[in-house]
This record gives structure tokens, C-alpha cells and sequence, in this order.
């Protein structure tokens, strides 16, 4: 089955390719394969398919990568301007620790 | 809690850090009425594993260790797709929120999994020095500094459980399938019982105010006006609800559109023209009233079902933070404009008459 593609253009991520030493640990870990080992350094291959789960930012050991993280999920978007705060999953800011990994604005 | 205590905990096994309670990878009864619950949204964000190591089946001091979260739904599907092999299973303390989603708020990451490796005493039952993580924890789990923290290292397993026995039998080698997210139909059958539940929880009490108001204010009495546009509300709003909660998930690859408020208002649509046909068969006469009432739903059922759809990104595994946004931009607009006009045209109808 052909793959998902959601919202063209949208998603933050950015690399800094001078600073990547080629580990591939973002192949390993990214979940829609967005990554390409390109001459022993990596570079995004389809930007569409990524979902800013973050899951290379945090594991790359050079900080080469940067996304702006958060869940895609509109009840968490609304439960985030409502008064009253979402639990468990929908939410942009987890009440376990403070959210700090998530962005939410 | 003592782990012990767990109704699914069959035993101890002797190792140098004590006795550590051990599972089966056979479920029992009451683990699979405890999953079809959490599956309909009873009893779901309470449903836990004490975090903590676990020994399923007889593993030794050789066997892998599998880390995982403490949302019970996920413990079980990890140690029933790993049949009659023996390993450790480390629980984390995720607030029985799944491996995916904790990751994303951190509380599946890289300080809990390095201070429940310490208070386990892992270095002590396992003589090796790697614990697997499942793929989808790497939003939340540094693997270089797990290594650094505890002298473990960190493997990426899989993404599902389903695919351990042939991971760790090629050697804790992954091929690309394995890790690539994908959303087939059976994945998004089981999701539509919650979406159902979240669904039918506003819109059954909207359904019941609106027969109130049709009664109410109504051109006839009470009762002839609550059966009359009353009762069709509560089946408009069903209409709307199947749109968003059942066809939305079951057509997903196939509805037009890739915004989700997009596919929902399609499949909305579809039902609100089911529905049109329908009240031009149940009201004698295409009378002024009858054309508004049929406008009211044509407009409000694809707005209902546009949020409903909207809110399955939250469901998908495919949606980014910044693509919601966007969509929600113009969506939530669109679908309270829409909404307040169906609800103008309803109320219109009974003038008509």
C-alpha cells in the first residue's frame, strides 16, 4: 500500500549537514523514512512524510538536526487554548513534566 | 503496589536483584476483557502495570531485555507477540499512556529509562549490557546518553511487537518494513470503537437538546414537533457521527483531500445527501419547510463530520504538529460558520410552515 502524505510543505525540520558525522541514527529511528545516506552524510530526503515526532532531533549525538516537535493532533491544539487543561494524550502540555519537550503556543 | 499482586503475575524468578515477577505470553480472559474495554474508552487511562522488571516466560541472565510502557493494553500486545521466548520485560513509568505518545511527552525517555534501569537492579539479573527499546520510544529516549547514564546500551527494536521474534532472531537487525509507520485497515479498525465513544458523548446530549428545542419551539405541540424534527436530529446527527467516526477511519486512504477536516466534510457529505433523500420520503410534499430543514442538514452534517474527522489526526500516525495547525486555520472557521448556518436553516424550517 502506497504511504500517507499529509499537508505538503509544513514541516520544521532542518539539518545541518556540516556538522552530521554519517551515524544513520535518524534512518534507524525515523518512522516514515525521511532520511537518505547521501556520501557517508545524511539529507532529508521527502520532507512531506515527516510528522515532527522529533525522534532523530533527540538521537542525533551532534545535534545536526532541528524540528519544532509536537503530537498532530487537533484535540491537543484545542485543548491547549481551552480553559480548563487536556489530560493524558491530548494535550500539547503534558501535566507530568511540564511539557517541556512539546511545543505549544 | 506490590507487582505481585497483578492478577497476571503467575510467579517469581530467583535472580541477584531478588525475585522478579514473572508473566506469560499467553493471555488470559481477564486480560482480553480488560483490552476490549480499553479499546471502547472504559476504564482506558487507569488501565496500568506497575512499572518495574518483569521475567516472561524463564529467561536468564542471557536473555534480551525489552522495554516498554506501563499502559497495560501495550505490556500485553508486547509479551503475546513474543510467544515462548524468554526475556525481560522493563516496564516505565508512562502514566499507562502507550510507547508513542509518552515518548512525545518525554515521560517514555531517556531519565526514566536510565533511573528504572538503576532501581531494578538490571545490571545485576542481566549479565549483558543492552536493553531494546521499541522504535516509536525514540521521541522521547537519547540512545547515546542512555549509554552514558546507565552503561546500557540502547537498541532500536521495532516499531511492532509483532515483528521481536524475527528481529532478535536476525540478531537485533531490523529490515526497513519494520521501521516504517504504516496505517493499514485493520489499525484503523480498531480505533473506531473509541472514536465512536468520544464521538456519540457530545453529540447524543446535542441530539437530545435539539428534540428538547424542537418540542419547545416547535410550530405544533410539544410532542408532534420533538417526534417530528426532534427525532430526525438524533438520526441526522448519527448520520454525521458514522460519517466521521466509522467511514472517516475505514476510507481514510481513499476519501478526497489530505486534510482531515476535508475528508470528514466528504464523507459528511455523503451521509447528508443519504439524508436528503430520506426526508424527501418521509415528509409528504416539498413543501418551503422541508427544503430548509433539508438545507439544515446538508450544511450541518459535513460540519460535524469535518470536526469529527479533524480530530482523527490525533488518532493517525501520520500528522504533524505545524500540518494541524494549517488545517485548522481555515477548518474550525469553516466548520463553526457552517454550523451556526445549519443551525439558522433548522430553526428557519418551523417559520416556514
Amino acid at each position: 500500500m502506497k504511504s500517507f502524505v499529509y499537508l505538503k510543505n509544513v514541516a520544521t525540520l532542518s539539518l545541518d549537514r556540516e556538522k552530521c558525522v554519517g551515524c544513520g541514527m535518524c534512518l534507524t529511528v525515523c518512522p516514515h523514512a525521511v532520511w537518505i545516506m547521501d556520501n557517508n552524510r545524511v539529507r532529508i530526503g521527502d520532507l512531506d512524510q515527516c510528522m515532527e515526532c522529533g525522534a532523530c532531533q533527540i538521537n542525533c549525538p551532534v545535534q545536526a538536526i532541528k524540528v519544532e516537535t509536537g503530537v498532530g493532533c487537533a484535540a491537543a491544539v484545542i485543548n491547549s487554548i481551552l480553559p480548563w487543561a487536556g489530560s493524558g494524550c491530548c494535550s500539547l502540555d503534558s501535566p507530568i513534566n511540564g511539557g517541556q519537550r512539546v511545543a505549544a503556543d | 503496589m506490590d507487582p505481585f499482586t497483578q492478577a497476571f503475575v503467575v510467579g517469581g524468578v530467583a535472580t541477584r536483584a531478588g525475585r522478579i515477577p514473572q508473566v506469560l505470553s499467553v493471555l488470559g480472559s481477564q486480560d482480553r476483557w480488560g483490552g476490549i474495554k480499553a479499546r471502547w474508552g472504559v476504564g482506558r487511562m487507569d488501565y496500568l502495570v506497575e512499572p518495574g522488571l518483569y521475567a516472561l516466560n524463564s529467561p536468564d541472565e542471557t536473555s534480551p531485555v525489552l522495554v516498554t510502557a506501563n499502559y497495560k493494553l501495550t505490556f500485553d500486545k508486547l509479551r503475546s507477540a513474543l510467544g515462548g521466548l524468554n526475556a525481560w520485560i522493563l516496564v516505565l513509568e508512562t502514566y499507562g499512556i502507550n510507547v508513542w505518545c509518552a515518548a512525545g511527552k518525554g515521560t517514555f525517555g531517556t531519565e526514566e529509562l536510565a533511573a528504572r534501569i538503576g532501581s531494578t537492579g538490571l545490571a545485576e539479573v542481566a549479565s549483558h549490557r543492552e536493553v531494546i527499546l521499541p522504535q516509536l520510544g525514540a521521541p522521547g529516549v537519547a540512545a547515546f546518553q542512555v549509554k552514558k547514564l546507565t552503561g546500557f546500551k540502547a537498541v532500536y527494536g521495532p516499531i511492532l511487537a509483532q515483528d521481536l521474534p524475527r528481529f532478535l532472531a536476525a540478531g537485533n537487525r531490523a529490515d526497513d518494513g519494520m521501521r516504517r509507520r504504516s496505517f493499514p485497515l485493520g489499525e484503523r479498525l480498531v480505533l473506531i470503537p473509541i472514536e465512536l465513544v468520544s464521538a456519540l458523548k457530545f453529540l447524543l446530549p446535542a441530539g437530545l437538546i435539539m428534540l428538547l428545542i424542537a418540542g419547545l419551539f416547535g410550530p405544533q405541540g410539544f410532542w408532534a414537533d420533538a417526534l417530528r424534527y426532534g427525532l430526525f436530529s438524533i438520526v441526522a446527527l448519527l448520520g454525521a457521527v458514522f460519517a466521521g467516526a466509522v467511514a472517516l477511519p475505514l476510507l481514510l486512504p481513499w476519501l478526497p483531500g489530505r486534510a482531515f477536516a476535508v475528508k470528514g466534510a466528504a464523507a459528511g457529505a455523503v451521509a447528508a445527501l443519504v439524508l436528503a433523500v430520506t426526508l424527501r420520503i418521509i415528509r409528504v410534499g416539498l413543501l418551503d419547510s422541508v427544503r430548509l430543514e433539508t438545507a439544515a442538514w446538508m450544511v450541518l452534517v459535513p460540519a460535524l463530520a469535518s470536526f469529527l474527522g479533524m480530530n482523527f489526526t490525533g488518532s493517525s500516525t501520520y500528522t504533524s504538529l505545524s500540518g494541524v495547525r494549517k488545517e485548522m486555520r481555515w477548518a474550525v472557521p469553516f466548520q463553526v460558520l457552517t454550523g451556526v448556518a445549519g443551525l439558522a436553516l433548522w430553526f428557519c424550517s418551523w417559520l416556514a410552515v
